[in-house]
């Protein structure tokens, strides 16, 4: 719902003197209390606002481990360690940062999966949409670079496989691989900027998109689990029928949210900081040689699933372009699906089956991206059984539902093969 | 009504059905990719139990040290988090020169030790994090004779390792039973028998190669122990605080209809 700005005055006198000049309260007001979301958002709906906690988290934990932390290729290992263990509290800081990156890509992966569940890419939020996507994409980067900077073997080799694939771009790539890492190989060089990136030029960015990203929302409103529209239907006094202000309501509940995700990142951050070798991996744990290669180069769990489709490609340049394909066909959904109903709740059987099998589809492909897989193999089915024909298989099965599904969204909406059922006037959950 | 009941409870158990599959899996992977390299034994080092690395802070400054630096580690840090007199560290660990605020740096010059064991013995401040403990238990007591190696010694966990075994006078000396070896056949290592006892009997070198393996854990993350003491408080904060914003949430909501 447009946000429309109600000028408050304030009693204070010097409050009125700023908000005559500048309208910060009245600004903050139309953006919350004066902000109405419908009143049935249910489980998925706490991502959002845990997104922005844990932005909120990795910056101010990142500001903290720079006043510590040497950017340098003689200095950097060492100079996490000093943070661990010299540093007061910078163990937990750097628990906290390290917890929080993992974390952005749980929340965030969960809130862009409600997205599709409830359609609420679709008009008139197909902007909203293509912001959170370039979160996602900036997000990713700022990950990936922030990976590296603890110098471990597997920062290394990371930075070494990722940056590699530009070289798969015709012609320019090795001069492309080159300028990035500024040496021949990970270097200090490529070190020294990607700290310059991941501290400041990314998280503006990420900063700015986010701020668009609201902005872009607060526009439209937000969507809710039944995907209808509660600004069609108003009160006498203009505010939505099935809305409520944002705070105190949603403030107040997702006061809760935080305190339930606090809670298990808390545990995780006290009683399982590496996660079993998922959020820090046991090879970065070695400081970065360029001579010994770790057993299996593999990126953190969060980037798994586009790593399988690399994989899954026998030739370079198809395997890159298949992997951005992944991430790029996700901006176009708001296209692709031409279905007038939003929610999950009331599109045809097709639909439901195929999502579920989008989410399977992105967790097997993780599984593959991970190694679990090919080590699960010779478990499963004896020593002797072909691991790579195998992996293979099953691998590109699932790659294939992934793409499939953008695919199926095309002929099930654009030749009308969906059997809908009838949307509800109002959100369900009223009185 | 009951309709709008069951697509927001099917909203819901597919939430919860979906977050327990990733944790389910994700767990199960990661306990899978540490235990890396099967036929390890099981460690069962305990960071509480202070006495065994008290146990393991001295075995490892009368075994190790010689040739194995804690580049990160401090002596005072090791009097302090073991509950050690800052004299007796110094007295009983420093054999070095070093002051009690230094790193415990081994005195072996990386050249020669190059030239003695072919390869610069490593620094193993953060062995246990990148190995894990199950590797440095299992690998400290599968030392076997081998007179085909520079030094005489293999091991069963890292073959061809160049270090020897630096605990035989506790351990004694294994010998590896084999078997196969037919025609075309490499002989395979069936298991590692006692040859000739050492000063301690196995149910005791057991515990000595657990005390090493648990200092070596606390070497690596020496915040281990604050934070596992610390974490219970900082829970119960948080499950209050949830509590609290739950009932709050209640209030709030309660004119919405």
């Amino acid at each position: 719902m447009a946000t429309t700005m109600i000028r408050i005055r304030p009693k204070n006198r010097v409050l009125a003197w700023v908000e005559d000049r500048m309208p910060v309260l009245s600004f903050l007001s139309a953006h919350t209390s004066g902000y109405y979301a419908p009143k049935n958002f249910n489980l998925w709906y706490y991502f959002g606002s845990l997104a922005l906690l844990v932005l909120v988290n990795q910056i101010l934990t990142g500001i903290f481990l720079t006043m510590n932390y040497k950017p340098s290729a003689a200095e950097a290992f060492a100079s996490v360690e000093y943070i661990m263990r010299d540093v007061s509290w910078g163990w937990l800081i750097r628990y906290m940062h390290s917890t929080g990156a993992s974390l952005f890509f749980v929340v965030v992966y969960l809130h862009m999966f409600r997205g599709l569940m409830y359609g609420s890419y679709k008009k008139p939020r197909e902007l909203v949409w293509i912001l959170g996507m370039l979160i996602f994409l900036v997000l990713m980067a700022e990950a990936f670079m922030g990976y590296v900077l603890p110098w471990g073997n597997m920062s290394f080799w990371g930075a070494k496989v990722i940056i590699s694939l530009f070289g798969a771009i015709p012609w320019v790539g090795d001069a492309l691989v080159e300028w990035i890492m500024g040496d021949y190989l990970p270097a200090d060089a490529t070190l020294n900027r990607f700290f310059a990136l991941h501290v400041i030029a990314l998280p503006l960015v990420l900063l700015l998109l986010v701020v668009l990203h609201l902005a872009a929302l607060h526009e439209v409103g937000s969507n809710n689990p039944d995907g209808v529209e509660i600004k069609e239907k108003k009160k006498a006094d203009g505010t939505p029928l099935d809305g409520i202000a944002f705070h105190p309501y949603y403030t107040v509940k997702d006061l809760f949210g935080v305190g339930f995700f606090l809670l298990i990142a808390a545990f995780i951050i006290f009683y399982a900081p590496t996660f079993g070798g998922w959020f820090l991996e046991h090879d970065n744990f070695v400081p970065a040689n360029n001579l010994a290669t770790p057993e299996h180069i593999k990126p953190v769990w969060y980037f798994t699933p586009f790593y399988a489709m690399l994989r899954m490609i026998p030739a370079k340049l198809p395997g890159v372009i298949v992997m951005f394909l992944g991430i790029l066909l996700l901006f176009f959904v708001p296209w692709l699906d031409r279905g007038r109903v939003k929610s999950i709740r009331y599109r045809g059987l097709a639909y439901k089956i195929a999502l579920g099998l989008f989410a399977v589809s992105f967790v097997m492909l993780a599984a593959v991206g991970a190694g679990v897989t090919a080590e699960k193999i010779p478990q499963w089915f004896g020593a002797d059984a072909d691991v790579t024909t195998l992996e293979n298989l099953f691998g590109r099965f699932w790659l294939l539902v992934y793409f499939g599904y953008f695919v199926f969204l095309v002929v099930y909406t654009w030749f009308g093969l969906e059997k809908t059922k009838p949307v509800p006037d109002r959100v369900t959950a009223h009185d | 009504m009951t309709k709008a009941m069951t697509t927001k409870t099917l909203g819901i158990a597919m939430f919860t059905k979906l977050a327990a599959l990733l944790l389910a899996g994700l767990m199960a992977a990661g306990t899978a990719a540490a235990n890396e390299g099967a036929g390890l034994q099981d460690a069962n080092v305990r960071l509480d139990d202070m006495a065994s690395l008290q146990r393991g802070a001295r075995l490892f400054f009368n075994y190790c040290s010689g040739c194995h630096s804690l580049q990160y580690m401090r002596y005072s840090r090791i009097a302090e988090d073991l509950g050690l007199d800052p004299k007796d560290v110094e007295k009983n660990f420093v054999f070095t020169g070093a002051k009690i605020g230094e790193h415990a740096v081994s005195h072996m010059p990386a050249e020669d030790a190059a030239k003695w064991f072919g390869k610069a013995p490593p620094d193993l401040s953060l062995e246990a994090r990148a190995k894990g403990p199950d590797w440095i238990y299992s690998y400290l007591k599968s030392f076997y004779l081998d007179p085909s190696r520079p030094l005489g010694w293999n091991n069963t966990v890292f073959p061809n390792a160049s270090m020897p075994n630096a605990l035989w006078e506790l351990q004694g000396q294994q010998v590896a039973v084999k078997k196969g070896g037919g025609a075309g056949h490499e002989e395979a290592i069936e298991k590692l028998e006692l040859r000739t006892p050492g000063r301690q009997t196995p149910a005791q070198f057991d515990q000595t190669v657990r005390d090493i393996t648990a200092f070596l854990q606390y070497a690596g993350e020496p915040a281990a122990l604050k934070r596992e003491a610390m974490g219970v408080w900082v829970l119960l904060y948080l499950a209050f605080f949830t509590f609290v914003a739950y009932l709050l949430k209640l209030e709030f909501w309660k004119d919405v209809h």
